[in-house]
Order: C-alpha cells, then structure tokens, then sequence
C-alpha cells in the first residue's frame, strides 16, 4: 500500500477527508444563501433570474460547482461509511446510558446528514432538475441583451405550498444541529485546537449553526406568507 | 446502607451474558471495590461464583479497576478511578447497574473484565523511548521549558485504563494514543522518534479495530485523569505533518 493510500484509509486521514469537504460545503453555504437573498428583492425575479442564469452559464462556476456535487458525495459516502465502522467498533450498546458527557448533534451526525441529504435531492428535484431538463419559460431582463429562465416563478410556486416549506424547514433544521457540532470539529479534526482561538471557533461555529440556516428560512417562510396573505395584516 | 446490584455476568468471550440482581448491605465510608468485595464474600459464603472484576493498586494509579456504574465509566464522580470512588456517592436504596467496558476491540473475558491488550499493543508499536544502556544523564542537563513539561505531565497521567473507549460512541481509542503520543513527544527525550512513533501507534491503533473520533468529547469528560481532547487535536496534527512532512513511511 502507497503512503498515500495508507494516509487516506488511516482513521485520521478519513476525518480529515470529512473535515475538508465540510468546510468546503460551509463555504459553498455561504456563497449559496448570499445568492439566495437576491429572491428578497421586490423587482419581480429580474435580479435573480440574471444571477440564476450567470451561474448556469459560467463556465468556472460550473466546473466549481461540479466539485462542489463531487464534494457533497464524497462527504456522504464517507459519512455513512464511518457511522458503519464506528457502530460495529462500538459493538454492543449499554444498559444504562446517561446523555450528559456529549452534545445529542455530537452523537447523530450521521442522522442528521441523512436527513440533509434526503433534503438535497428534493431541493435538486425542485429547482436544478427543472432547470436542466424541463423549459422553463425565458424572460426579459431589462439591461441585458438575452432572455433568462423564469426559475423565480418556480421558487414562487414551490414556496406557495405550504409541505414544501415545512420539509425545507426540516432540512434547515437539520442543517443547524449538523453546524453546531460539524465546523468546530472540522477545526479539531485539523489540529487546530488552541486555547487562544478555539474559543473563537467555537463561538463562530454557534453563529454560522444560528444564522446560515434562519437566513435560508426567511426566504420560503416569507414566500409562503406572501401567496397566503399574511403580511397584509401587519398592513 | 441497603443497595440493590444489577451485575453483569458473562462466563466468556462467546458466553452472551445477562444481568443478575443482588441486594448487599454496604456502609457509606467503603469504597466502591470494598462494597463489591462484600458481594462477593456472600456470594461465596452461598457457594456461587464470584463477580469477576480487576483490580491492583487501589489508590487510583493503576487503571485496572474499570466498571460502567449507572451508564458512566468509573461511577459518577468526576476525575475518580472506581476504586477512589466511595459508597457515599450513593443512597440507601439505590440500584446501582454495573457493566463491563463495552467495545469491540476489548473483548469480555468474565463479568466486568475485559481485554484491554489491544492498548499494550499500540504502547509497543512505538510508546516508549529508545534508550541506550547506560548510566542516565543528569535530569538537570536537559532544559525543557515549564510549560511544556507540564503539557507533557498532563498527558502523561494516562493510567491506561480505557475509560476513553468506552466513553465513546464509537469505541475509538483517540484519547488514549494521543496522550501517549503527546506526553512522549512534548519532551526533547520522545522528539526524537517522534515521526516515527505517531505513525506506528495511529497504524496500531487502527489495526486493532477502534472506531474513528467524532470529536463528542464523552472521552475527555469520563476520563478518570481529566486529558483533554487538547491532546487529540495534537495527535492529528502530529500524524498529518508526520505522513505529509517527514521521509518517515510506516
């Protein structure tokens, strides 16, 4: 067996695979939401549908993106893996089980990664699938010389039905306890574990737990309240 | 003070192993070992077979008394062996459920005894200093900064005894290796073979069939020594820059 191999099967150079891939995934969650605020704009999609059409057509986007699906596999595949070996390593389980000495996201990662990804493919289902491989009807956008794929009226119709939001809301959900455990572990897996920064990447891993998901869930809960009506009782 | 036991029994390591209930009379000044000392003492009075459990120094150094006491590795005290652990941590009347170390990598031999092997295995896969015979030069000759020595120090208060392992959800023996690793390669004796070392014992400790660390920190909390994850993180960055770094290839 090469050193290499032998590094990447090593029970430490599987963590690392899981650590890199998820901070990569951290940051694609940023640049993604940052995006995604875009749908917040009154300027009926026109914003959006240009920035939904830049990233579907520029060239190093797409290969970025690629990677990041690659990424996103890898990170699951590897998940499920270690959770098999971890549980036959563990053997049998304890009478008495006290739940004190460990976070409950620290202990059901693998859960949790499920759940996102059963997540992914119906968000993949909703929007990329039909961005793909269905027409969607093309738009003007004023300042530009090309008509763009309508993907807001998609997000408007999507988040017009409220079990779809509600499943959003459970993967966001979902994603929030994985963060709370997931980045400061990543730092740990890293080595990075210092007295002087690891408070910092602690109290950094609570917020981007809190805030990344509460800023994907602004957006259908306000779709949402935006077809049903509700925003017109605060006037 | 009257307490009921739900001790497991297991006569071997294929035997599947049940719980058996019984009532001892203990007093609250005995420490946990004397109390099961009293089992027992009944037990054979009435002809059975005794509860196997380990036990060597008790005064909390040698880590052979491991028991799982109402789910927590070494009892509920913190920072405490089971035999420093004493009956006034519990109340008359109460149920006390004791299990053996539950891992796959150490196996059940008898009742609460398990086969801890696995971890001499990994100290001999590269835990230790080589050491030319000798006389052993001045401990003065070698100046090693404070703070490092009492990084070291605390890392090397690991008695070895496996509360980490089964602590943690997945079995992993993380904690264990990297104390060794840590308390052995802080100082300028250990630095030495230090690329060496961390990639045998990683290699060892794998081999043996522990699980991966999640980082839950269970290990850290149950440790009856109280070493920190600190040294776990040190040990990753030791391996990393050992196999990326150095020529060393184990």
């Amino acid at each position: 067996m090469s050193w290499l191999t032998k590094f990447l099967t090593s029970s430490i150079g599987r963590k690392l695979i899981m650590s890199l891939t998820g901070l990569f995934l951290v940051l694609f969650l940023i640049v993604h939401l940052a995006g995604n605020l875009q749908l917040l704009i009154n300027d009926q999609g026109a914003t959006f549908n240009a920035y939904a059409y830049t990233m579907t057509h520029n060239p190093l986007i797409k290969f970025i993106a690629y990677g990041n699906y690659f990424f996103i596999l890898l990170h699951a595949v590897q998940g499920i893996l270690l959770a098999i070996k971890n549980r036959q390593a563990k053997g049998s389980k304890y009478a008495v089980s006290t739940n004190k000495t460990a976070s409950w996201a620290s202990k059901n990662m693998a859960l949790l990664g499920i759940l996102i990804f059963a997540f992914l493919c119906i968000h993949m289902g909703d929007f990329w699938f039909k961005m793909k491989f269905t027409d969607i009807p093309m738009v003007a956008v004023e300042g530009l010389d090309y008509k763009v794929a309508n993907l807001y009226s998609k997000v408007e119709a999507s988040f017009a039905q409220w079990w779809i939001v509600l499943i959003y809301l459970i993967g966001l959900l979902a994603l929030a306890y994985h963060l709370q455990h997931g980045f400061q572990s990543a730092f740990q897996t890293l080595g990075l574990n210092h007295k002087k920064y690891t408070p910092l990447i602690h109290s950094l891993g609570r917020i981007f737990s809190i805030v990344l998901p509460l800023g994907y869930a602004i957006i259908p809960i306000l779709y949402l309240g935006n077809s049903m009506g509700w925003w017109t009782w605060f006037g | 003070m009257k307490l009921t036991l739900k001790v497991w029994r297991q006569d071997n390591t294929q035997d599947k192993g049940r719980f058996e209930t019984h009532q001892v009379v203990a007093n609250e000044h005995m420490s946990f070992l004397e109390m099961m000392d009293v089992l027992n003492e009944s037990l054979i009075a009435e002809k059975k077979v005794p509860v196997a459990f380990e036990h060597d120094c008790r005064e909390g150094i040698c880590g052979t008394c491991n028991m799982v006491i109402n789910g927590r590795p070494h009892g509920p005290q913190k920072g405490t062996t089971v035999c420093q652990l004493h009956m006034r941590a519990f109340k008359d009347g109460d149920t006390i459920v004791i299990e053996p170390w539950r891992a796959t990598a150490f196996p059940v031999i008898k009742d609460l005894v398990v086969d801890r092997s696995a971890f001499d295995r990994i100290i001999e896969a590269g835990g230790y200093i080589s050491v030319n015979t000798g006389q052993a030069q001045d401990a003065n000759a070698i100046p090693i900064e404070k703070d490092l020595s009492s990084q070291a120090f605390d890392a090397a208060t690991c008695i070895g005894c496996g509360a980490c392992v089964a602590a943690c959800p997945n079995g992993s023996a993380m904690l264990f290796t990297s104390a060794k690793v840590a308390h052995l390669g802080l100082l300028p004796q250990g630095k030495v073979e230090s690329s060496k070392r961390v990639q045998s014992m990683v290699s060892q400790m794998d081999e043996e069939g522990f699980g991966l660390c999640s980082n839950t920190g269970a290990c850290e909390a149950e440790c009856p020594k109280e070493i920190s994850i600190v040294n776990i993180a040190m040990l990753n960055r030791e391996y990393m820059s050992s196999v990326l770094g150095s020529k060393v290839t184990v």
